[in-house]
């Protein structure tokens, strides 16, 4: 009888590159950028990883197929090296099979990296791309934020919310991530915003103006784990071990049966309450004590507010006005400034995410610093579209927690 | 047995181009074109073509009739989106008509449309199983050219065999001539025309007179028992003075359309017969009339049933669902008239794979989804295994229509950033009455249309991707506002 990831793999060492407009590096240069930082961090060597995964999601930008692209930047000692995409899932993919392959026992230490480039599309915005043969047929023309703006008519609809008020709240958000990652030298966007200038900004895809759309930009993060037995024989201490590792995928209902009303994730759902449970975390509200989640968008943070269970169904507009989710809130959220500000290298981002809540719980975040000591830290790390998509849920936290 | 008119409708595109706009761009160039810049001519959007427009036109003339015993689909345009893959074909696949069906191209003239019903009518008289006649039109114009300021897009459908008949046909006549007007050859882009005066006066009026007349000597009937002359000359004078000439009372010409429509090359006479038909009374007398390399003349008589074989809409339907277009720049950029800098994210390949298409073409085309038949959940597309989270069976789904189920707004948005001809592309989720969604493309939103969550929409056929790498288009269908 399976018993979860609980406890079963620390980390060792994390490294994340500076996010950005990196027109003078390949993604070659952003890897080893990440990679280096963990590997002082872990205090380890290229020749004690034993296996590694590389996430990436829109490779024919810039790597390429296969993982070959990861070992020859990093130099792998020809171990196995795996690829994973799993949309903007595809950094917690990659950690996923780095953590499973350490707790079945095939390995000692593995190695998880995602990278992407996307800045040498020579245009804003992610590119536009074939969905597949089929789909290319019969797929509406919709942009990222076009998928994701579906969420606010649903959402005001359904909770009987006005429009203005709705915007005012992915407002608050924007906001309050800049505020965040005004503190973060590794975020690409570090200046402040306020209300009004998001409330007027261009409109993208109504409802989200430019300041409710995180950007595209380039960057790599890396994570090496182990087991804590392993770690404590390193002379690590405070151990931050993970939780809960869980996923969720879309399997049509979403976008073929009436049953799904449009307004929320039926994955992230499915995922936390696993994920949770696999913690051994009853009350989440109580006792998550910061998360990152994919906030691609304003409006997929406000609604994952609910999908998390962290806010009641309905009830984000009035935690995210009551500065409950701030940073000197009570339960931060993108306390790093989350994708709003580091932007969106797809195969990263959900490294980067597990990045800030490691240096929170060893105390090592700097101007960010939570003064209350964190004991569970979550990523959310979704890619697709409403409905459709990958939604993983990662619980780390202070070993024995 | 006797043969006529079973049932007859039409399409003209939402937006109508305001023609005093046209005249801003261009009188500085041509100021004659000053006396034709009256009222509005319809404009196609920018994913509609003459298939997409046989198609609405059909389904509006078939609406809610039984579809199984239609032995035919006949196509007249001279504005084929393809020279050498069938036209009727993608009309009979969106229709859903099976493959039993003769499908056939007329084209090359200004009475293709009427000799398509003509020869529809010979063959439908043995009883076999009526015809559908369509006729569509989106003619090329150049930018300041009289054509650009006359014509409107359009279509009409007519479906003709024995029977319950609204319209019998009492009889026809055809004459052919080389009588070259204006030509277009397969290295032309455009139309080249020849000088009005003698098109008018060696053409017109020698042509169809001598026509008409042979007809009504024919069929025994006066020129003074015509109820209603139809002739689509854009030049009101010209039907005017045909009539004058045969004797047809003034008052029997029937309005051309030319204020709130525009000629729409060989659709227009049948356009022009299906609204006639659609305020005939029983007994009119209405005889429809072309030109082009000769004349085809047709007179039907309405029946007592007449009434009973209007479309859904029709003609008059559709001209009462009206955008005031004021934006000539948008007609030019939808047309090919001007160079646009679409951008890089306008670059992305549209290829479509033939095989693919083939095998996927019932969904694409036919708009068919599945009905599971141990739950009986409608799901789009039709798939192995049911999307019903309670059932999820597996092989049990048959094959289900979509393409007229009411439908309604879940959720929606307008997307500035994806790259359309149109933009912002509006789309949103829409669900249908009896079950079944989909992320959907919204088309024919204008300035005035006011989206939200909830509102009654329509599944409409229309190009979803022009491929100019290949020069191929595929089709697939769009949500529009349900009036």
């Amino acid at each position: 009888m399976a018993s979860g990831i609980k406890d079963k793999v620390a980390i060792l060492g994390m490294g994340c590159s500076k996010f950005g407009e990196r027109w003078g590096d390949n993604a070659d240069d952003l890897m080893v950028e990440a990679y280096t930082e963990a590997l002082e961090d872990s205090g380890i060597e290229t020749s004690q990883i034993e296996m590694a995964w590389l996430g990436t999601a829109i490779e024919e930008q810039h790597v390429g197929k296969s993982a070959v692209p990861l070992a020859m930047a990093l130099r792998l000692q020809y171990i196995p090296v795996t690829r994973v995409e799993n949309y903007c899932a595809s950094g917690t993919e990659a950690f996923r099979g780095a953590v499973y392959a350490v707790a079945s026992g095939a390995c000692d230490i593995a190695l998880a990296l995602g990278v992407e480039k996307l800045k040498d599309t020579g245009y804003g915005g992610l590119p536009q791309r074939s969905r597949g043969s089929v789909a290319d047929l019969v797929w509406a023309n919709a942009s990222a934020p076009g998928s994701f703006a579906q969420l606010a008519t649903a959402y005001s609809a359904k909770h009987g919310v006005p429009a203005e008020d709705l915007k005012r709240a992915m407002a608050h958000i924007s906001v309050k991530s800049h505020d965040n990652g005004a503190r973060n030298p590794k975020a690409h966007l570090r200046n402040r915003i306020d209300e009004d200038k998001v409330m007027n900004a261009p409109m993208i895809a109504e409802p989200l103006g430019l300041f409710d759309c995180c950007g595209v930009s380039d960057g790599s993060a890396c994570a090496i784990v182990t087991t804590p037995e392993i770690a404590r024989s390193m002379g690590k201490t405070d151990l931050v071990t993970v939780k809960a590792l869980q996923l969720a995928v879309s399997n049509g209902t979403e976008a073929q049966h009436n049953s799904w009303d449009g307004s929320y994730f039926k994955t992230t759902r499915a995922a936390a309450q696993r994920a949770y449970k696999e913690a051994g975390i009853a009350k989440p509200r109580d006792q998550i004590s910061m998360f990152e989640v994919h906030d691609c968008f304003s409006i997929t943070e406000l609604v994952t507010m609910e999908d998390l269970f962290i806010s009641p169904e309905g009830g984000a507009v009035k935690d995210i006005m009551d500065g409950f989710y701030d940073a000197d809130g009570k339960v931060p959220c993108q306390i790093d400034g989350g994708l709003k500000c580091f932007g969106h290298p797809i195969g990263a981002s959900g490294l980067r995410m597990l990045y800030e809540m490691y240096l929170q719980m060893q105390g090592r975040a700097g101007e960010r610093q939570r003064s209350q000591e964190p004991v569970f830290g979550m990523t959310h790390n979704l890619g697709g579209f409403p409905h459709q998509n990958v939604s993983s849920v990662t619980i780390v936290g202070k070993e024995g927690a | 047995m006797e043969v006529g008119i079973l049932r007859f409708g039409g399409y003209v595109p939402q937006s109508r181009l305001q023609r005093a706009e046209i005249l801003k761009a261009h009188g500085w160039f041509n100021p004659g074109l000053r006396g034709l810049a009256k009222g509005e001519r319809a404009m196609a959007n920018w994913d509609e073509d003459p298939i997409t427009m046989a198609f609405e036109a059909s389904r509006d003339c078939l609406a809610g009739r039984d579809r199984d015993d239609i032995s035919a689909l006949y196509m007249a345009s001279t504005s084929f989106p393809f020279l050498d893959r069938q036209n009727a074909g993608v009309v009979a696949s969106a229709l859903d008509l099976g493959s039993g069906v003769q499908t056939i191209d007329l084209a090359s003239s200004q009475r293709a449309g009427t000799s398509a019903l003509s020869v529809a009518l010979k063959t439908a008289a043995s009883g076999d199983g009526p015809i559908l006649v369509a006729a569509s039109e989106k003619r090329r114009a150049k930018a300041a050219s009289p054509l650009e300021m006359t014509s409107g897009d359009g279509a009409a459908a007519l479906l003709v065999g024995t029977g319950d008949l609204a319209a019998k046909l009492i009889g026809a006549h055809t004459e052919t001539t080389d009588f070259v007007d204006h030509f277009r050859s397969e290295e032309s882009e455009y139309d080249y025309t020849w000088e009005e005066r003698w098109v008018r006066d060696e053409g017109y009026m020698k042509i169809v007179p001598s026509a008409v007349s042979a007809l009504l000597e024919k069929t025994g009937v006066a020129a003074s028992d015509i109820s209603r002359f139809c002739f689509p000359a854009a030049n009101v004078r010209v039907a005017g003075g045909i009539a004058k000439a045969l004797g047809i009372a003034p008052e029997a010409v029937a309005d051309t359309l030319q204020a709130t429509c525009g000629e729409a090359g060989t659709a227009h006479a049948l356009i022009l017969l299906v609204h006639a038909l659609e305020s005939a009374k029983p007994g009119d007398r209405i005889l429809v009339a072309s030109f082009g390399q000769g004349c085809d003349a047709l007179l039907f008589e309405a029946t007592e049933a007449v009434a009973n074989g209007k479309g859904a809409s029709g003609v008059s339907g559709h001209l009462a669902r009206r955008f005031a277009e004021t934006n000539y720049a948008k007609f030019q950029s939808f047309n090919g008239l001007v160079t646009m800098e679409r951008g890089i994210r306008s670059e992305i390949d549209k290829n479509t794979g033939l095989s693919t298409h083939h095998r996927n073409v019932a969904m694409t085309q036919g708009f068919v989804g599945g009905k599971c038949t141990k739950c009986g959940t409608n799901q789009f597309p039709k798939s192995n295994i049911c999307v019903n989270p309670n059932c999820n069976a597996v092989g049990t789904q048959v094959d289900e229509p979509f393409a007229d189920k009411a439908a309604q707004v879940n959720s929606y948005t307008a997307d500035q950033l994806t790259y359309s001809p149109n933009p912002p592309n509006y789309f949103g989720m829409i669900q249908f009455e009896g079950g079944g969604r989909l992320l959907s493309d919204f088309t024919d939103v204008f300035a005035d249309s006011k989206i939200e969550v909830g509102m009654p929409m329509k599944m409409m056929f229309r190009v979803k991707d022009y491929d100019e790498a290949r020069g191929f288009r595929r089709y697939f269908w769009k949500a529009a506002p349900r009036a």
